[in-house]
């Protein structure tokens, strides 16, 4: 409709960073998308930011640095960030706007989406409740995924988070079905390799078929950042939604999407919040994780798991910080756990997932897991003070119960949370091993499982099986 | 109706012109799509408006229609089991008519004007009647009568009242003075609902959560708050607090935060049955659901409206408990839309009225005196959820709201990690209702001011003496320090610790929870006189019944009292039995020794 109407000019006031400021024209809209043409005629993508009578402050994609005052020329789309989705996209590799870079056909489009979505009405949404089996000890066993659930890695520089990540990926089903699934996979601001990292190991495992790639490296313009895990997350919502698929996102680097929140922030010279980055952060993260669920009477879902990197390992830093207070739960790796030897380097006591309890149970994973998830985690703490009490005082003034427990977190460290990158564990495996491990401890420490439980899962009381026996 | 046009966009806010006489907080409706937004600020023919909804497309000339009404809550029966945006746009409402996404600029009445609810009169036509009188009721959902009060401002002779029989919230039901009055009242949301008087304190609002109710009580129309990183567990404290508490009525404003929670909520609510009522908990609960990804702006209105929401039910003589999770979300988006408007920032970035806005929403709790006949007497308790960045409680959100609430629930991370859960600090977390709540708690077990002192002591004890037993161990302490860590580690561990999973334990009657820490109390006095007549730590330390006290927690919630008092006397006997056994065991060999 807009294509009717010129709405152009040349009347352009100053550049700066990344922001454009241009003589408004008639009916300027907030957030509508600008074509920028240079003298050379090189078109760049822009996006109002303050929408004045007088004057417009554009954000142009790829930044200012060769716009020319004089010679170039604003046209105005009428229209916001859309971009044409298709089940077709299944398969192929995209840039962080959206443009196939793969060398294949371009995209016919089923629908064009405002990659800022509409958000999910709270009354639509289903919990999540169906379990998620990653194969991985640490996480069914501790921090459980679930279909709808937003959870982040947060790592550090350094440490195996892609390696985790595609085998969650790789390992990730729902027990006792096959259902529509598909990866939107966002590499965001990293380096390439890491990026192809990913795409091969989809390529020799489930196949490529299922998995959309959306690239940003590290040399693509830092606007696009901001843009890549929105138009992700548009492509997710349609194989959602629209094909009741269910699709795993996972998105990484967070913190370069985050720095980049901070050098635009800086370029419109807003009042910085807690070091540097922008006060209206915790919002802008809720918009793009919230993005994640399920919804009454569609059949697909949306999962997440972003990966940060925490900036010098402080999960206080405003990115993790923000990023878990909305999240359900985060996966936290521990520098001390990866120096030891320990692959996934989880830290299982600053691990979480806030929606395991949901997920379950009799009838989910086994009507134990409660219970021995509750029993292992208060027990490990255990293990962990005394440790840190035995570097003081020494091994030989603690109590005999002490000296158990210690055996316990070493074991625990060793051959629960210890596995390997190509093993896959049943949950039911998963909560055998810890029965084993928890079998190291008094039988009386045991409080927070259930008596019945004990006499039905503690090694001590399992009938051996008679190929046992003979050994 | 006055109409301007908009200048300028940026976000959530907008300015527009030819806006003369509209005033400040009046609602407006922004462009053609009729987006709600609310005028903060006026100059000369300028209006400041900060827009409910997502402005992206919104073009500069598009018009601007003044409403000349204050954003207001529609207040009536069909509010109860309702959920609402921070507008009170209906959430399940928008659903039917739009689909599972939130487009903008729907329109929706808040409560339904189609359902008939059956009014019953409680008064004759002819008399004199004011503001606030009760005039008949409704019974909304089995466990809320709903009351149809004389709206504020209205006094005079009743002329009419409707008969027994069922009506729409906008049919009169009454007329005074000549002025037909329906069911459906409007309020303003940022002005407090009048009452004759608030009341001094003087029982709690029962939670069911030991730490709170034992150590820190919560004052019936009190005000608390709770702060605490992520993953301390804020949001499945105020979960449990809504289930579980004493009150009749729960509103949960959910402010800024998860939709998935906001979802959980919802549906346990639905599914779980008050003990009190025997019905489900949606049939006395209230909701509000601004998510995170929802428009920053609606968030302070979420926030009000919650509360007016409450004083509406307070004012019918109900005790009603808000929780707002979180109103850290409600502060940055203050801050947004100051930065927005370019005002001079106080701390942090946060304008300089956060304290005085934190304040004018807590300031609305209380126990009062209803207005209007019969006398009744209404309580709304608040507690708030604070999002500290970083776990800091220095910034400012919090600081703010310390200054205004009465009880402080600390959230402490490092009891989240070792999974005590609830993770609230028993030596950074205050109660000052405790005095006037003690009374109440007395008539429960006249021990209390006693028991909770002694747990008290034992408790900043057990804090000095981790200093100590981390540099020289804990066998090198005195046995009398050894036997206050064992029991500081029991109050801790078997009592403190609540599973709020639990089915028998997720809550706790104020009997159990007094029973349970009698028996620590015994315990601790009978290892007391054992130790001094020289029975060793060890045996004390490794006593059978100690298994039982951990266990203690564990007899379920719906046991009737005297079970559970033959349960408790039960165990206080195995304590008294055991100790016999090991204090005789000592006196024989002392005596046998002397033979």
């Amino acid at each position: 409709m807009s294509n009717l109407l010129v709405r152009e000019t040349q009347k352009l006031i100053k550049a700066q960073g990344s922001l454009l400021f241009v003589e408004s024209v008639p009916g300027v809209k907030y957030g509508e998308i600008v074509e920028v043409e240079l003298s050379n005629g090189e078109v760049k993508l822009g996006q109002v930011i303050d929408a004045g009578k007088s004057i417009t402050v554009i954000q142009v994609f790829g930044g200012v640095s060769e716009v020319d005052l004089k010679k170039s020329k604003v046209k105005y789309r009428g229209e916001t960030l859309k971009i044409p989705v298709s089940i077709d996209m299944l398969g192929r590799i995209f840039n962080g706007l959206g443009k196939p870079i793969d060398n294949g056909p371009e995209i016919i489009p089923e629908e064009y989406l405002d990659i800022n979505g509409a958000p999910l009405n709270p009354a639509s949404r289903l919990p999540p409740t169906e379990f998620i089996e990653t194969g991985i000890s640490a996480i069914d066993g501790l921090f459980s995924i679930v279909r709808g659930q937003k959870l982040p890695i947060f790592s550090g520089s350094g440490l195996p988070h892609n390696r985790v990540a595609a085998q969650v990926v790789r390992q990730a089903r729902v027990r006792g079905k096959e259902e529509k699934f598909a990866v939107v996979f966002a590499a965001i601001g990293v380096p390439y390799d890491d990026a192809m990292f990913f795409i091969e190991n989809f390529r020799k495992t489930s196949g490529l078929e299922h998995v959309v790639a959306i690239i940003n490296t590290a040399s693509a313009p830092i606007i696009e950042r901001i843009v890549t895990p929105r138009v992700a997350l548009t492509i997710a919502e349609h194989l959602a939604w629209n094909y009741d698929m269910h699709v795993l996102v996972v998105m990484t680097d967070m913190t370069f999407y985050c720095e980049a929140l901070r050098e635009l922030s800086a370029a419109r010279e807003e009042v910085p919040g807690r070091r540097g980055y922008p006060g209206y952060m915790y919002t802008d993260l809720a918009t793009i994780y919230e993005r994640a669920g399920r919804v009454a009477g569609r059949k697909g879902s949306i999962t997440q798991m972003p990966i940060l990197t925490m900036p010098d390992d402080d999960i206080t830093h405003p990115i993790p910080d923000l990023t878990g207070y909305i999240t359900e739960g985060q996966l936290v790796f521990s520098r001390t756990m990866w120096l030891k030897g320990i692959y996934p380097p989880f830290d299982p006591l600053m691990s979480l997932s806030r929606l395991m309890k949901d997920g379950i149970g009799p009838g989910k994973t086994r009507e134990d897991h409660h219970n021995v998830f509750m029993q292992l985690i208060s027990s490990y703490a255990e293990g962990v003070r005394l440790r840190e009490l035995s570097v003081i005082v020494g091994t030989e003034s603690l109590t005999p119960r002490d000296r158990r427990y210690l055996e316990f977190a070493d074991k625990f460290e060793r051959e629960f949370i210890n596995q390997g990158e190509y093993e896959r564990r049943t949950v039911e495996e998963t909560l055998d091993k810890a029965w084993e491990i928890l079998a190291v401890l008094p039988e009386d420490e045991l409080k927070k499982v259930k008596p019945e439980q004990i006499r039905k899962y503690h090694p001590k009381y399992r009938v051996s099986l008679p190929v046992q026996r003979t050994e | 109706m006055l109409k301007g046009k908009i200048h300028r966009v940026s976000g959530p806010v907008i300015i527009a012109e030819g806006m003369h006489g509209v005033s400040v907080y009046e609602v407006v409706e922004v462009g053609h799509d009729r987006l709600i937004g609310e005028v903060i600020g006026v100059e000369g023919e300028k209006a400041i408006i900060q827009v409910y909804e997502d402005t992206t497309g919104i073009q500069v000339g598009e018009p601007v229609y003044a409403t000349g009404n204050p954003l207001s809550a529609e207040l009536g029966p069909g509010l109860i089991g309702s959920i609402f945006d921070g507008i009170q746009r209906p959430l399940t409402k928008l659903e039917e008519v739009v689909g599972f996404l939130i487009r903008r600029g729907v329109k929706q009445p808040s409560l339904p004007r189609d359902s008939k609810w059956y009014f019953t009169p409680v008064v004759k036509p002819g008399v004199k009647v004011s503001s606030g009188d009760i005039v008949g009721y409704v019974q909304e959902t089995e466990a809320v009568k709903h009351y149809i009060m004389v709206p504020h401002g209205v006094h005079g002779t009743l002329e009419w009242v409707a008969s027994e029989g069922k009506y729409s919230i906008e049919e009169p039901v009454m007329r005074i003075n000549g002025k037909d009055i329906s069911m459906l009242q409007k309020w303003p949301v940022r002005k407090p609902r009048p009452y004759v008087e608030k009341l001094e304190i003087k029982q709690p609002l029962v939670v069911g959560t030991r730490v709170v109710d034992f150590l820190f009580p919560l004052g019936m129309g009190g005000k608390a708050a709770i702060p605490g990183g992520f993953g301390t567990g804020k949001t499945v404290s105020l979960q449990t607090f809504t289930k579980w508490s004493h009150a009749d009525i729960t509103i949960y404003v959910g402010c800024g935060e998860r939709g998935n929670e906001m979802a959980d909520a919802l549906h346990s609510f639905r599914k779980l049955i008050d003990p009190k009522t025997g019905r489900p908990l949606m049939e006395r609960s209230v909701f509000i659901a601004n998510t995170s990804n929802m428009p920053v702006a609606a968030r302070e209105a979420s926030v009000f409206l919650g509360v007016t929401i409450g004083e509406y039910f307070r004012d019918m003589g109900y005790n009603v408990l808000l929780v707002a999770d979180s109103t850290s979300r409600w502060a940055e988006a203050m801050r947004e839309i100051s930065g927005r408007l370019e005002e001079l920032p106080g701390e942090e970035g946060f304008p300089a009225y956060l304290g005085s806005r934190l304040a004018s929403f807590y300031e609305r709790s209380g126990l009062v005196k209803a207005m209007g006949s019969p006398e009744r007497v209404g309580s709304l308790t608040i507690i708030g959820a604070v999002s500290p960045p970083g776990a800091d409680f220095s910034e400012p959100v919090t600081q703010s709201t310390l200054r205004v609430v009465r009880a402080l629930y600390a959230l402490d991370v490092s009891l989240a990690y070792r999974r005590h859960y609830p993770a609230i600090n028993w030596l950074t977390s205050y109660s000052l209702y405790t005095e006037d709540v003690s009374k109440w708690w007395i008539n429960i077990e006249p021990e209390y001011p006693t028991l909770r002192e002694l747990f008290m002591k034992i408790l900043q004890r057990e804090a000095e003496l981790e200093e100590l037993v981390r540099l020289v161990g804990a066998d090198a302490l005195p046995v009398e320090d050894r036997l206050i860590l064992e029991v500081a580690r029991m109050i801790r561990e078997d009592f403190l610790q609540q599973d709020a999973l639990s089915l028998e334990d997720a809550y706790s009657p104020p009997l159990k929870t007094a029973l349970m820490a009698k028996a620590i109390k015994l315990f601790y006095e009978k290892a007391q006189e054992a130790i001094k007549i020289g029975v060793p730590f060890e045996k004390v330390r490794e006593m059978r019944v100690r298994e039982k006290i951990a266990r203690m927690k564990n007899i379920p919630f719906s046991t009737p009292q005297d079970q559970l008092i033959t349960f408790f006397n039960d165990l206080y006997k195995s304590i008294i039995d055991e100790f016999n056994e090991i204090t005789n065991e000592v006196e024989s060999r002392v005596q046998s020794s002397r033979t």
